[in-house]
């Protein structure tokens, strides 16, 4: 026979765990849902699971002559040397957003060439690059 | 000459620190009821040295002498004075030093205010903190040692981040290492006290003053740091959800949740595992933090020139920090009787630890598994604001109800007897919220939950102050005021965030935008000199269509010279009741310029508030003196 005490312990230990079970699960979930992957033009013209339409990261270096500035939005064209991609953007670009510059442009691909960004990741200084697009831009120049 | 100075310090001051180590081992086991006046010396000895080792990196920095590695990194000599000693703690090396500097004091200080508690506790402590020391020191010497030369002796160097160039420098990263590594001495505490069996109330109320200290200094650091990212990134908000801000916070968690539990421990004299499992975390995770950020596994504003072998010295440090402490927890533990009732406040400070854990486990998850599908998959993964407001803004809306009844719940056992009053404020809380939405403009479900239970929050707390003054009792007034300000800060940032108008366009100078209430004209730039920068002032006319009132903004765009880089320079209209908030920024040199444009209603209440929560904790440390 369980006394009254160890009845209750298990009790408690049973919501305790559910509890941390479906918090966990939860967390997990949003987490799943929220992550944004980081993508090179070259990724993006070769890899065919790559959904339109979920947020992402599309980093690379903005191409020669491409920026084209409006009243509303900034136009310009990401490239990693091999592939390319059309970038439309409005909002806040940083001071350091210029042409033959690395970039990291936030947001959604309408297709396969044509990428919406709703953000452009600021830079701290002019050398700093990051790493994860270091490694893209090095590997495509050899 | 510097450095060998410095040099000589850093060792002299690793000679001190193992002494100390061995004298305290050997005071450990004779049968004196004080410890020795020769330990006293040492420790003075070794905060004196450290303190002038300080000193003498910032001497470095004053006379700008480029024969030290650090100095020619990181200064230059056309830097103003402010900058050039701010600039010490500004790069890897001086920071280190400061967070050394932080370890040895608190050593000293927590040595001589703790006389009344028994020796061999106090000794241990000592020993354990030391060996703490000795690792940094070791760290600092072999790893990043900021005496280092450079040969041939430039002429030049090659300057302070222009972004690092603000006052904030000066304050920022000084707070946050109080906090961060204040923490060290309760993380040594806590293996004292399992080691020498020194429990329950006592050992509570010597690290008490300890862990209100680091907590406050936490706090402040982390609002002064969103304060700079408010006006010196440009984006107009304060809180990104950063990997190297969560590093911020996730001590704070459990630095709040120890604070709490201490009551207990205090009071109760119990909870006394929980208790250390806390303190040694609190430390784990600064280190964890400062590993992440000094690795350069992370980036941001906080990644100084990142080297490989930095971040793997602080990972076998940490490694070796949790494998001792884990290992000597589990050797001492003892199993411990809990018994509460379920209505008493013992069991509502334990929820409060459980939020904390939760916010806890969703800003780790969120911040670490990004490092681990990269290392395990090579996929480069990030996680967006989103994925943190979604978790975490729920569970605020029973925290706040909860830190709200918690206070006035009776030890041991509560009986139900306010429920009539505790309605009404519900009723009032929820018609304010009405209020606001008709006045002005609707918002989300969520949104009215989170400012109802704030309301809840504020209005709860307001009741205790008044019944506080009215009876001339000594209550808890830190309590209040730290709990009002949290109640206050939740309320602004969501009517900041529901209020906020914001617009991005791009203008040529001379255009006009119209937007919502607002005339935002361009009228003119103009270029001036500056001692170490060049700065293109943009001057522009904000119009409010409604009342015709008008506000002259003036961003910069600032070309630095060393480093060459630009960076550009909100600019603010701090009033009582909004911010307006201007930043421009020229498009790949052409002739557009790019604009922000926002309005952010009550932006320096969120301010006042946050600190409303630090100033309840200064008053608890001077209460505690008592």
């Amino acid at each position: 026979m369980l006394t009254k005490k160890v009845k209750k312990r298990i009790y408690f230990l049973t919501i305790f765990l559910s509890i941390l079970l479906v918090a966990i699960f939860f967390i997990l979930k949003t987490l799943n849902n929220n992550l944004l992957y980081f993508r090179s033009p070259t990724d993006i013209t070769l890899n065919s699971n790559i959904k339109i339409d979920t947020p992402m990261r599309l980093g690379g270096m903005v191409k020669t002559g491409s920026i084209l500035t409006k009243k509303d939005e900034i136009n310009f064209i990401i490239t990693d040397f091999k592939n390319e991609i059309i970038v439309s953007f409005s909002g806040s670009a940083p001071n350091l957003f210029a042409e033959e510059k690395g970039v990291i442009a936030e947001g959604k691909l309408r297709d396969k060439k044509f990428f919406i960004a709703d953000r452009i990741l600021a830079k701290h200084d002019e050398n700093y690059m990051p790493p994860a697009l270091k490694e893209v831009l090095d590997n495509n120049v050899k | 000459m510097l450095s060998n100075i410095g040099n000589t310090l850093i060792i002299l001051n690793i000679l001190v620190t193992l002494i100390i180590i061995y004298s305290s081992h050997l005071s450990l086991k004779n049968q004196e009821v004080k410890i020795s006046k020769k330990i006293y010396d040492l420790s003075l000895a070794q905060s004196t040295i450290s303190i002038v080792t300080f000193f003498v990196l910032i001497t470095g920095f004053i006379v700008s002498d480029f024969s030290l590695i650090t100095v020619f990194q990181n200064s230059h000599i056309d830097k103003p004075l402010f900058y050039k000693i701010s600039g010490t703690w500004g790069n890897h090396e001086g920071s280190l030093l400061l967070w050394i500097n932080v370890l040895v004091l608190f050593s000293y200080f927590f040595l001589i205010l703790n006389k009344k508690t028994l020796k061999n506790y106090r000794l241990s402590t000592l020993i354990i903190q030391n060996f703490l020391i000795f690792g940094f020191l070791l760290f600092l010497l072999i790893n990043s040692n900021p005496f280092s030369l450079v040969f041939p002796t430039p002429n030049i160097g090659l300057g302070l981040n222009p972004i690092l160039q603000d006052p904030a420098l000066a304050i920022h990263p000084p707070l946050l290492y109080i906090g961060f590594v204040g923490s060290s001495i309760y993380f040594s505490a806590a293996l004292a006290s399992l080691i020498t069996d020194f429990k329950g109330k006592l050992f509570a109320t010597s690290i008490k003053l300890w862990v209100s200290i680091s907590w406050v200094f936490q706090t402040l650091g982390i609002v002064v740091g969103s304060i700079w990212a408010y006006y010196e990134l440009g984006w107009g908000g304060f809180w990104f959800w950063d990997p190297v801000e969560n590093a911020s916070l996730m001590p704070w968690f459990v630095m709040t949740a120890l604070m709490h539990s201490l009551f207990v421990l205090e009071k109760r004299n119990t909870l006394y595992s929980w208790v250390i499992v806390l303190c040694l975390s609190t430390f784990t995770l600064s280190v964890t933090g400062t590993f992440l950020v000094r690795s350069g596994i992370l980036n941001s504003v906080h990644t100084f020139a990142n080297d490989p072998s930095r971040g793997l010295y602080i990972l076998l440090f940490l490694s070796l920090m949790i494998f001792s402490s884990i290992g000597i927890f589990l050797k001492k533990y003892k199993k411990e009787n809990y018994d509460f009732n379920a209505n008493s406040k013992e069991t509502f400070i334990l929820i409060n630890n459980w939020f904390m854990a939760f916010f806890l486990a969703t800003v780790l998850i969120g911040t670490v598994y990004p490092i681990f599908t990269e290392v395990i998959g090579n996929i480069k993964i990030s996680v967006g604001p989103p994925f943190y407001n979604i978790v975490i803004l729920p569970l605020v809306i029973p925290f706040m109800i909860f830190m709200a009844l918690a206070p006035n719940i009776k030890w041991i056992k509560n009986s139900l007897d306010n429920f009539l009053p505790l309605t009404i404020i519900i009723i009032s809380a929820i018609f304010l919220n009405v209020l606001i939405i008709n006045f002005f403009k609707p918002y989300s479900i969520q949104s009215s939950l989170i400012t109802i239970s704030s309301l809840f929050l504020i209005i709860h707390t307001l009741i205790d102050l008044i019944k506080c003054l009215k009876k001339k009792v000594n209550l808890d007034y830190s309590r209040i005021v730290s709990h009002l300000g949290f109640g206050l800060l939740v309320f602004f940032i969501g009517i900041n965030h529901n209020f906020s108008i914001e617009n991005d366009f791009n203008l040529k100078i001379g255009e006009k935008k119209i937007f919502e209430n607002y005339k935002i004209s361009f009228n003119s730039v103009k270029i001036e000199e500056q001692k170490n920068y060049k700065t293109i002032i943009g001057l522009f006319n904000i119009t409010n269509l409604k009342d015709l009132s008008q506000e002259t903004l003036k961003p910069e765009i600032r070309i630095y010279s060393n480093p060459e880089t630009l960076t550009y320079e909100t600019s603010i209209k701090s009033k009582l009741s909004y911010d307006l908030y201007l930043t421009m920024s020229n498009i790949n040199r052409s002739d557009f310029y790019n604009i922000k444009f926002q309005k952010k209603p009550f932006m320096i209440w969120v301010w006042i508030s946050a600190m409303m929560i630090a100033l309840g904790g200064f008053m608890r440390i001077f209460k505690s003196e008592h």
